[in-house]
């Protein structure tokens, strides 16, 4: 089937079965491969992208079903070539991950949830991210490095004077 | 671990989706997915075709209509979840919300897709049995209402027929000013389903007296099951410890329960009890607290 | 060999520098490898728990679009020697695909090879098979009866091995003591469970006769496997180094995988791809862990001196021996934990089963060791109604004891086990827990004390292998690190095996950094494939900081020996004038006679004749590591040297248990850590959180159940319960440092730190919290239901 993805600002047509999914059209087809397959089954959490903003598991969501429909992926998240958002850099910063396969969706569960409460309690982010398995890290560096993010965040958007 | 092939088709309203699930025996409606795709990529549900019903705009609503909330069948859990008037006029459900799944669920799972997947431990069809909501399905062009009561027929069985298409479910509101609610689960994992759950709205008059109550337990039976009896026992007294463990326990004492590799039957069968019981308390004790409020 | 007093690099707070690539979402991981035209593989699986394969239909799914394979054990069998599995049971032989005879429930009947994987899915339930189920069983201890069905008929038994140890004199120790007792410990089937499922994809060049792996692979004498069991020289084997491992904490050795992919891609003469999915990784990825029982009696005196112990353990490793019976071999390396017991029996016995095949598993069997040895002590303490705390501590090592030799022939490095135990419980914190526990009781709660002191052997070497099997002569478990300045002065240095989490390029560049006082961010560390690879025993038995380290420590040294050389001659002066700072070679006598590190890389790389005579030019150095302490065979009496240093762990942990509901939480965490100098402090102290994690869902929610019809019924995610962040609570961790003489640093290794305790600590909890009731819980995982069930049947 024809289907039209916007993903990081972009519009890409692509001709896929009904039945791929969003987490393999972005791989496979787009080559957008941060975003990684854990169980296939909506546990795990490895596969999530922003869908409309909203943070959600790309492998219970058909391709198709993607049509129009604005994504991000962590691939969309870095300003540059080689620089880091702030939220990436607290993840850095904290070393909030070890090996590297649920990162990316952690990094941007982080996002959807600092978009939407930029002063979230320990309880809040523990929350937001239990839909994220990391079997590394126990998870106590990624509550740091995210509660590090939006201090940072609220740093940086105070007014210059305030600061 | 991927699906087998379907088909797949977006219709504009619910009589389109309604005649493309009439067409085809193997059809079956997909909103949010978060359950059944799933199924789908284990190879456990194989439609020939998938109707997208998860764009349609005119059902998705959370609406009050003087009496009771109705909300569309592909309302997202995470709307309901942030909804003021549900926090309003829906305290319980408000309550249960959270313990759907997890954020990112609840951000693409919908109303309408849990209810009409009747899984024993979901915490909407518990909602809909405890607080007597009636869901509404569309079948050729036409609406039919049934009863919660009456809906849900066993573990991932509805009474929706054949090319139907949930459309929208129904909680009543209650009238009543001194209402609590209370909600209680147990699972392995916070999001995970529950072993048990337990779920009760009482209403109570100046003097402390329940004046009317709403309780049913979930995950234990193949459908969440709605105490009459308790509610008709209750009702009338000041809810006191003793006299709820009682009444609770005896109702409870000679259901069959289910059994799986999480939970036994003799544990969901207690634990079951247990949470009706703190679920009423807490309820009881929300009114009490109120009452002090006002 | 030079330790420095204080380090510029080493244990300062520093980044790690694998983290960019992956915030970044540029992991590369072995999916998203792309070698062009690559074909997918998906698997038919048995679905009895023991069938004879009676045939075998193809030619549906052959008529299939897209597939291009359908390949069988017997057809793979013919072509390939069966899996290296290390012990001496020639009848039970171990191969990627069944061949007449399925043995567990998953286990890998057919490779169907297409065009997609969805494809290859669809061909897969296309493959006819025809099985006659066959008796079963599951049960480690009815495997060992005499009727039991035969797991591999040729091999006569089920058992694969039986080996009883005797260090002291246990006997005499036993009829002296005043006080014995014994309990029963049951360690459930659990694994490590990376979120990334296990993956390779290989391609054979019949031009160059090559043939290259990418895997998510964390195994050491992969490609010698690999070419041994496809019968081609290791030579033609290149495995690729530069892939990403998504977690994989000892399970990751897809050898099955490796074998079926390589000869279908010879086969085929195309790219061949197998990328697990979470049912195939669950049920047939062979990446379970130890299921064990344990059988501990005890002697000790009136007042908790521990003086002997006899330790059955009887290991279910399902129906082949992957390094399972290993696993039972290392911990009599630490077989007495962190205390003076002077004598030990210990019986190790393996026996398969109609289970899923077994793999490492964090810790290597040392955490279900540290299990049945924490909870033998609180037993005792129980007996004699004396304080667990205190119970330990007189039996624990002193300080001023190392090093210790165990009954078992191991020497300890060193540890200052008391004062970690003080450092936790500083400041009254014991008693105030509690305190907070009787209050807990008092509302009525369910509330117990867990404490777990635990040690975890790092440095890993092989001899428990020799241990195991005396056919085997192993002896060294090297690893290596080369150096090589460039014409410009720029430092590249090579590490040769795969990583999954453990950050390994930063430790590499940490300690270069600190033996050559550069900037260790200016160093880059490369992955050569395994071709153009010097010897490492990859990241298992908690070994990398001890090796890798060393070895990098060992070539920096022998690269700043160069550079001073060369400089010194450069310049005119004797050696002995020559001082190496930061990068720079002066003149003792005249500071400003010096020459940087740019410059010597250029007299190394184009000016031979400024070169001293006869030292080859260029700036390229190596090392070659033999684990310390290591290089010795078992005695006839299985003592030896096991591994060379021990890091200590001390839990202590306040958990409460709703009657009720039988939930067990934990409300608070502290634990002593001491895995000597740390190179990387958020490195070891991430380790070490991910390790309570891991042994939080062992304790508590991890299983892989069956049912009794032989099914794995903890197949997904929604069964198998990891934790989440919900789960894991708020651990202080307090640090201490005792450096071991053996490594350059003074590190340990931390790689299995927080697991090999937890369980033990968290089983110690409830079993605190369930004593008031007269009851107890042994049995892992100690699930709500359970406990539910249990207390209120008490």
């Amino acid at each position: 089937m024809r289907t039209e993805l916007t993903v990081n600002g972009a519009t890409h047509v692509v001709e896929v079965e009904p039945r791929t999914t969003l987490l393999d059209c972005l791989r496979d087809n787009l080559r957008l491969t941060g975003a990684h397959a854990g169980c296939e089954h909506g546990v795990c959490g490895a596969c999530t992208v922003l869908f409309d903003g909203v943070a959600v598991r790309s492998c219970l969501i058909f391709a198709v079903q993607a049509d129009g429909v604005p994504i991000t992926t962590i691939e969309g998240i870095a300003p540059g070539p080689g620089e880091l958002s702030l939220i990436q850099d607290a993840f850095c910063e904290t070393h909030g991950m070890q090996c590297g396969y649920c990162t990316p969706a952690m990094i941007l569960t982080a996002h959807a949830l600092l978009a939407n409460n930029p002063s979230p309690t320990r309880e809040e982010i523990v929350n937001a991210i239990s839909g994220n398995i990391c079997r590394c890290t126990g998870y106590a560096q990624i509550v740091e490095a995210i509660a590090l993010a939006a201090e940072r965040m609220r740093g940086a958007n105070r007014p210059a004077e305030a600061t | 671990m991927k699906a087998a092939p379907f088909e797949y088709s977006r219709p504009a309203n619910i009589d389109e989706a309604c005649a493309l699930l009439a067409a085809d025996d193997g059809a079956r409606v997909i909103a949010g997915g978060q359950t059944l795709v799933p199924m789908m990529a284990m190879r456990l549900a194989r439609p020939s075709r998938l109707v997208d019903i998860g764009r349609i705009g005119a059902l998705s609503y959370i609406r009050d209509d003087g009496d009771g909330i109705a909300i569309g069948a592909t309302t997202r859990q995470q709307s309901v979840e942030r909804s003021g008037l549900i926090a309003e006029r829906l305290p319980l459900l408000a309550k249960m919300m959270p313990w759907i799944g997890h954020t990112a669920t609840r951000a693409r799972g919908t109303v309408g897709g849990s209810l009409a997947n009747a899984d024993p431990a979901a915490e909407l069809e518990l909602a809909a049995i405890t607080l007597d909501a009636t869901l509404t399905y569309r079948l050729a062009g036409k609406s039919v209402d049934t009863p919660a009561s009456e809906f849900f027929l066993g573990a991932m069985t509805t009474a929706l027929p054949a090319g139907a298409c949930l459309a929208a479910v129904r909680f009543p509101a209650w009238p009543e000013h001194r209402i609590g609610t209370g909600f209680h689960e147990v699972s392995a994992r916070r999001s995970d389903f529950a072993f048990a759950s337990a779920a009760a709205q009482v209403a109570v008059d100046e003097d402390g007296t329940c004046r009317r109550i709403a309780v049913g337990v979930g995950a234990v039976t193949e459908s969440p099951l709605r105490l009459l009896e308790v509610e008709r026992q209750l009702t009338g007294t000041r809810l006191e410890d003793s006299k709820v463990r009682d009444v609770v326990r005896g109702a409870l004492a000679d259901i069959e329960t289910m059994s799986d590799l999480h939970a036994t039957a003799d544990y969901r069968r207690r634990v079951a009890a247990k949470l009706a019981m703190r679920a009423i308390l807490d309820a009881g004790a929300e009114c009490k607290a109120k009452s002090h409020a006002h | 060999m030079s330790v420095p007093s204080h380090f510029r690099f080493v244990s300062t707070d520093r980044r790690v520098r694998e983290d960019r690539r992956f915030v970044a979402g540029k992991g590369r991981f072995v999916a998203d490898v792309e070698v062009a035209n690559t074909k997918h593989v998906a698997l038919v699986t048995c679905p009895y728990a023991a069938a004879r394969i009676r045939s075998i239909d193809k030619k549906a799914a052959l008529a299939m679009p897209g597939v291009h394979y359908v390949l069988d054990g017997r057809e793979l069998a013919e072509a390939t020697n069966p899996l290296a599995t290390g012990l001496d049971t020639p009848n039970v032989p171990r191969r990627p695909l069944a061949v007449d005879v399925a043995r567990y429930s998953g286990e890998w009947v057919v490779a169907v090879v297409a065009d997609t994987r969805a494809l290859a899915e669809d061909a897969a339930e296309a493959v006819e098979i025809e099985y006659e189920p066959l008796p079963f069983v599951l049960d480690a201890e009815k495997a060992l009866g005499k009727d039991a069905p035969l797991v591999h008929e040729a091999h006569g038994t089920n058992v694969l091995l039986d080996r009883t140890f005797t260090w002291g004199e246990v006997e005499k120790d036993f009829a002296e003591s005043p006080r014995k007792l014994s309990l029963r410990v049951k360690w459930a089937r659990s694994s490590t469970v990376p979120v990334e499922t296990f993956g390779v994809l290989s391609s054979w060049d019949p031009w160059r006769e090559i043939l290259d792996v990418w895997a998510s692979i964390q195994m050491p004498r992969y490609t010698e496997q690999i070419a041994g069991a496809l019968k081609i020289p290791m030579s033609s084997v290149r495995l690729h180094h530069d892939v990403d491992v998504g977690g994989s904490y000892g399970i990751k050795r897809g050898i099955k995988h490796a074998v079926l992919t390589g000869y279908l891609t010879r086969r085929l003469g195309l790219p061949v791809r197998l990328i697990e999915d979470r049912l195939e990784n669950m049920r047939g990825g062979d990446a379970h862990g130890p299921e064990r029982l344990f059988d501990v009696e005890v002697a000790f005196d009136d007042n908790g001196v521990v003086r002997s112990m006899k330790m059955r353990a009887l290991e279910n490793v399902g129906a082949y021996a992957g390094r399972s019976p290993f696993q039972l071999g290392k911990p009599i390396g630490s077989i007495v934990g962190p205390y003076k017991i002077k004598s030990v029996q210990y019986r190790a016995m393996a026996v398969v089963t109609n289970k899923t095949t077994q793999e490492a598993v964090r810790g290597f069997g040392q955490g279900p060791t540290n299990l049945a040895l924490e909870r033998m002590m609180d037993e005792v303490a129980n007996a004699l109604h004396l304080d667990p705390l205190e119970v330990r501590r007189r039996n624990l090592i002193r300080h001023d004891e190392f090093p210790y030799r165990i009954p078992s022939g191991t020497e300890y490095d060193s540890g200052n086990y008391e004062t970690v135990i003080a450092k936790v419980i500083a400041g009254g914190r014991y008693d105030e827990l509690k305190q907070e526990r009787d209050r807990l009781r008092r509302e009525g709660m369910l509330a117990g004390i867990g404490i777990a002191a635990c040690l975890e052997p790092s440095g890993g070497n092989a001899t428990f292998e020799a241990l195991i099997n005396p056919k085997v002569t192993t002896s060294t478990f090297m690893d290596s690190c080369r150096i090589n300045v460039d014409g410009s002065g720029a430092i590249t240095a090579t590490m040769h095996t795969t990583s999954s989490g453990q950050g390994h390029e930063t430790l590499v560049a940490t300690v270069i950094g600190e033996v050559l006082q550069i900037d260790p961010d200016t160093i880059r560390v490369t992955r050569p494939d395994s071709l153009a690879s010097l010897p490492s025993g990859t990241p298992v038995g908690s070994r990398m900081a001890i090796m890798l380290g060393g070895a990098a420590f060992h070539a920096a040294n022998k690269l700043k020996d160069k550079l001073i050389r060369i400089a010194a001659h450069d310049l005119g002066i004797p050696l002995e004038r020559a001082v190496y700072e930061q990068g720079t070679v002066s003149d003792r006598d005249a500071r400003a006679k010096r020459r940087t590190i740019k410059e010597i890389a250029t007299i190394a790389d184009r000016n031979y004749h400024r070169m001293p005579e006869n030292m080859e030019p260029g700036l390229s150095v190596s090392h070659v590591m033999q684990v310390p302490t290591g290089g010795k065979l078992p005695t006839p009496d299985g003592r030896v040297q096991m591994y060379p240093c021990f890091s200590f762990e001390f839990h202590l942990l306040l958990l409460k248990i709703d009657p009720d509901l039988g939930v067990p939480e934990i409300v608070r965490y502290r634990l002593g850590h001491d895995c000597g100098t740390q190179i990387n402090p958020k490195i070891v102290r991430g380790m070490t959180m991910g390790g309570v994690a891991h042994g939080i869902g062992a304790a508590l929610y991890e299983e892989f159940a069956y049912n009794d019809d032989g099914q794995l019924i903890a197949q997904t995610f929604m069964d198998y319960v990891l934790p989440s962040s919900h789960e894991v609570p708020a651990v202080e961790i307090v640090d201490h440092e005792t450096p071991s003489p053996h490594t350059v640093l003074g590190q340990k290794g931390s790689g299995e730190s927080g697991y090999l305790g937890a369980p033990a600590a968290i089983a110690n909890a409830v079993n605190d919290a369930l004593r008031p009731l007269g009851i107890s819980l042994n049995t892992l995982p100690l699930k709500a239901s359970k406990l539910g069930d249990l207390i209120a049947a008490a």
